[in-house]
């Protein structure tokens, strides 16, 4: 067992500290959260200068160890999120480099890794959440196109995305899990309706995407036709792997914040709010100690996340709403004023539990996959 | 970084365990329960011989020379069965007290106002002055068949000086144990609910009992995480982390197994009691809210701050002495 850098771990977090500390002054100011379009040349123009300078594509080939680096690095330099690059980074991009044919490689990679194009991801639907294998959206084959028809929801970044990882039904007679295709959609395609969603923290962070007999090429397939659950999945991982591991650094960096606006304004001197933030520091000490240990595990084991990744997020998701439940507690009356920090970040962190599979769905994956219980209800 | 166990590890870890398996398995562990405490001597002989007690000194000094780490491998076997006797504080005498590094003295030290395994202990650690020894100890009818336990008289004030903070490094073998113990609630749980049947099917199949057993594995690898961790870097917040999770994990891990396994869970007969007594017994020494704070001064405090940093690297020289500093002067 060994926490120190490996010398190429070594060496890539000076090189990144190094050119962080030079990049990071010349971006432009941060936009509104409500500027859309300012939002996506902003997260567009973070991944382009990642990639001029080399760093483009830590998130695909980069071994897990050095990926922990970066996301380390990055988080504690205050660099920009992945943001709207997250799908084409994270989920879209990967699974377009596993099953994708070398023209759809080169149609759709480079423009990711080089910050030009946006991806969002089109799975959920109305009556297909937790259950996703229930999605009804329909596709029927029409000459060399595709005609979809159908709603999908909670896709973040709909409104400024060029591609739409879509998930259709192309076979409703199959089993379910074997009449489902992966389309790449152009989100400028005539017949898409994108409604943006106001979330419970008042902004639009996602939308309904209404399908009415839109066209795709049958070349925007990847993987063969009915075989796009097990395209998914291949990938999948990547959301629940190391994804969160950054945020545990940021989480540790607010911790610090909270109890010196707690010593400043008098909270500290109640031994149970220092004992809930002293508790909380445990809490996340232990995870960050726990996603360097998946790491090494996924490593070991040839690079992909596994189902550690469901154990990491299942007690992440809880440690993050604790967080901001304890940063209200410091604030008093002043966590009903959403003017002040924290205030915000305590909405945002109640999705924590339920996007990206909620935490009863990872209670199941963990106990059916990892403790191998039976599957049941 | 290679943050798993090597194969050297892996080997030691699974040579305690065989050992362990063929000397104090279920049935033993019952039997034990069934009698008054007792010592087996000729296990705790074989466990010198297998070097469990010597694990950490110098082999200049006839010890097997390993460090912090595979300590803590051993020490989590141990809690997994539940391995009866002052295993700690005759691992942290040996080298200094004769015959504890053999196996051949049984070696308990005094843990605030109590002691365990008085009358079966050659030599008695700790105490300050109290002469404990000869002195008025009281037997307690200890709720662990297994942890016999004294009661001193006259204890010090909970606030003595540095001399009554633990050492980190029994700190961390207890949360070592008690990761070991909350591995085993684990495994009891899941091996109960795949296998036990109600309304036509194992009652693992039922989300109700499927997401205990998972919350039970998420809080032993969260555990097993810290301890870990810390046995790397012996830093002191990070043992104080280390500590404070492993306790949740077996204490509520020994409950929710408890809970999974219904009446069954109720009896003497079943094991799971065993766990959960064992993980109560753990020394609450310099207590649960002084440990949290401990690792809270040791890493966010502002005044801190550059203390911290220094020391998250693992390498600050005599770092395992900040948990004393950080918790002689609570606020």
């Amino acid at each position: 067992m060994d926490l120190a850098d490996s010398a190429e771990e070594a060496g890539f977090r000076a090189r990144l500290r190094e050119w962080l500390g030079k990049a990071l002054p010349t971006l432009p100011p941060r936009p509104s959260p409500a500027d859309w379009p300012g939002r996506r040349a902003y997260d567009l123009g973070w991944q382009r200068m990642l990639y001029d300078a080399g760093y483009g594509h830590v998130h695909w080939d980069a071994p897990p160890g050095v990926r922990l680096v970066f996301l380390e690095e990055t988080e504690k330099a205050g660099a920009p999120y992945v943001g709207a690059n997250f799908v084409g980074l994270l989920h879209a991009g990967p699974t377009v480099a596993a099953e994708g044919t070398q023209a759809q490689r080169a149609r759709w990679l480079p423009p990711i890794l080089r910050g030009e194009e946006v991806w969002c991801q089109g799975f959920s639907e109305p009556g297909a959440g937790s259950d996703l294998a229930a999605l009804r959206t329909r596709a029927w084959r029409d000459g060399d196109h595709y005609v979809v028809t159908g709603s999908k929801i909670w896709t973040s970044h709909a409104e400024v995305a060029d591609w739409c990882e879509l998930l259709v039904r192309t076979d409703p007679e199959a089993p379910r899990h074997h009449g489902i295709t992966w389309l790449a959609l152009p989100m400028d395609t005539p017949g898409i309706t994108v409604r943006p969603l106001r979330t419970l923290a008042g902004s639009t962070e996602f939308a309904e995407v209404f399908l009415d007999e839109v066209r795709v090429p049958a070349d925007h397939r990847v993987g063969e036709e009915n075989d796009g659950w097990r395209v998914t999945m291949v990938t999948l991982s990547f959301e629940r792997g190391t994804a969160f591991a950054g945020e545990v650094v940021a989480c540790r960096r607010v911790l610090g914040e909270l109890a010196q606006e707690a010593r400043h304004n008098g909270r500290w001197d109640d031994p149970a709010l220092r004992r809930r933030l002293g508790r909380l520091n445990a809490e996340f000490r232990a995870l960050w100690r726990l996603a360097q240990w998946n790491v090494s595990a996924a490593e070991a084991s040839g690079g992909v996340p596994g189902l550690a990744g469901s154990v990491f997020k299942l007690r992440y998701a809880q440690a993050r709403q604790d967080l901001y439940d304890t940063a209200a507690d410091v604030l008093g009356d002043a966590a009903l004023d959403l003017d002040r920090p924290w205030v915000l970040d305590r909405l945002t962190s109640l999705s924590y539990t339920i996007a990206a599979g909620t935490s009863q769905i990872q209670r199941n994956i963990v106990g059916e996959r990892i403790l191998g219980l039976p599957k049941g209800r | 970084m290679r943050f798993q166990l090597s194969g050297d590890q892996r080997a030691l870890r699974d040579g305690v365990r065989e050992v362990l398996a063929r000397r104090f398995g279920p049935r033993e562990l019952r039997a034990a329960a069934d009698r008054p405490p007792a010592l087996d001597r000729a296990l705790w002989r074989a466990l010198g011989d297998a070097g469990f007690f010597a694990l950490r000194l110098p082999e200049s000094e006839g010890g097997v020379g390993l460090g912090l780490p595979e300590a803590v491998l051993a020490f989590e076997e141990a809690g997994r069965v539940l391995l009866p006797g002052p295993l700690i504080a005759t691992h942290l005498a040996a080298g200094r007290v004769p015959g504890a590094a053999t196996g051949e003295a049984v070696v308990t030290a005094v843990d605030g106002g109590r002691v365990e395994w008085l009358t079966e202990a050659d030599v008695v650690e700790g105490g300050g002055g109290r002469g404990v020894a000869g002195s008025g100890a009281v037997a307690l009818r200890s709720v662990d068949p297994l942890t016999p336990l004294h009661r001193l008289p006259a204890a010090p004030a909970v606030s003595a000086g540095p001399e009554a903070v633990p050492d980190p490094v029994a700190v961390l073998l207890t949360a070592a144990e008690q990761l070991g113990g909350a591995t085993r609630a684990c495994e009891l749980a899941v091996q109960h609910a795949r296998t036990r049947e109600q309304f036509g099917q194992p009652i693992g199949g039922f989300q109700a009992v499927k997401h205990l057993c998972a919350e039970l594995l998420v809080r032993v690898e969260v555990a097993r995480a810290a301890v870990y961790g810390a046995a790397v870097t012996a830093d002191p917040a990070d043992i104080a982390t280390a500590r404070l999770l492993a306790d949740e994990a077996a204490v509520r891990g020994a409950r929710d197994c408890l809970q999974v396994y219904g009446g069954m869970g109720f009896t003497w007969e079943a094991e799971v009691h065993l766990v959960l007594k064992r993980a109560w017994c753990a020394p609450d020494v310099p207590g649960a809210a002084r440990r949290v704070r401990s690792c809270w001064r040791a890493s966010c405090c502002p005044e801190r701050v550059a203390g911290a940093s220094a020391c998250t690297d693992g390498r600050r020289p005599g770092g395992v002495s900040m948990i004393v500093a950080s918790t002689d002067h609570t606020a």
